[in-house]
């Protein structure tokens, strides 16, 4: 999670499904089937296919890192804002892990660069200090 | 909220002069359209012209006065910027909901 300037953001979420890693991994790489969960897409199963993923509020950037099928998937997910200090750049990654009744899925989010921490984390603009502030007066409030 | 929401709290708060004003009136409370001019360093138009953009973010509220208007912050519209990771979870979680209904249906 947010908190000092050296760290980048993470968001995991996991899931456990009644359902084989095969079957996940399926709606998780054939592009009609990603679309039915997550966006629009060009997706390909291949390393260094890049990609977007789309909805009406905008496009994401995306390039696949890395494939083992039925276990891990990873691709960059980036939006380009018209301010440079709004751009986001991460990495999401997807670990199947079969378990007795199904798949346990696992999503970590993570890794934003430089710009983006200073637009969350306020090293550029005093943002840290002015989120900080700001919280401290939405709890009270 | 939506991520079109929070990325119109992010575009509002990423011009320095919109969130010196906001800022001040975080700190200072209501302030009216004249005395935030006083110490802005711009024309009054131009304050008047950040403080609508503000107020379309939600970032602000405004009351009528006689001829005079006051401005005050509305520090809740910030909430979502100070948890966006639980904006990020939150929108996975809903993206799995999809995703367990679509397995459901797979043959």
């Amino acid at each position: 999670m947010a908190n000092t300037a050296t760290e980048t953001l993470t968001v995991t979420v996991e899931r456990d499904l009644p359902y084989p890693p095969d079957k996940v991994w399926r709606a998780l790489t054939q592009p009609q089937l990603i679309e039915q969960w997550l966006m629009k897409n060009d997706f390909k199963a291949e390393v260094g296919h890049r990609f977007t993923l789309s909805q009406d509020w905008g496009k994401l950037d995306c390039e696949v890192l890395a494939i083992e099928p039925n276990a891990k998937l990873s691709y960059t997910w980036n939006h380009r804002h018209d301010d440079p200090n709004f751009n986001l750049q991460s990495v999401v990654v997807y670990t199947l892990t079969p378990t007795s009744t199904g798949t346990h899925l696992r999503m970590d989010q993570s890794g934003f660069r430089p710009e983006q921490k200073q637009a969350f984390n306020g090293a550029k603009w005093g943002w840290q200090q002015f989120l900080g502030n700001l919280e401290q007066l939405v709890a009270k409030s | 909220m939506s991520a079109t929401a929070h990325d119109l709290l992010f575009r509002t708060l990423a011009d320095p002069t919109r969130r010196a004003l906001f800022e001040r009136l975080c700190r200072e409370g209501e302030q009216t359209v004249g005395a935030l001019t006083a110490q802005a360093g711009i024309s009054q138009p131009a304050v008047s012209k950040h403080l609508g953009v503000l107020k379309h973010a939600g970032l602000v509220r405004d009351r009528h006065e006689g001829r005079q208007t006051h401005y005050r912050a509305q520090l809740r519209a910030l909430a979502p910027l100070i948890d966006w990771t639980s904006q990020m979870a939150g929108f996975w979680q809903t993206r799995f909901d999809d995703l367990e209904d679509l397995l459901k249906r797979m043959d």
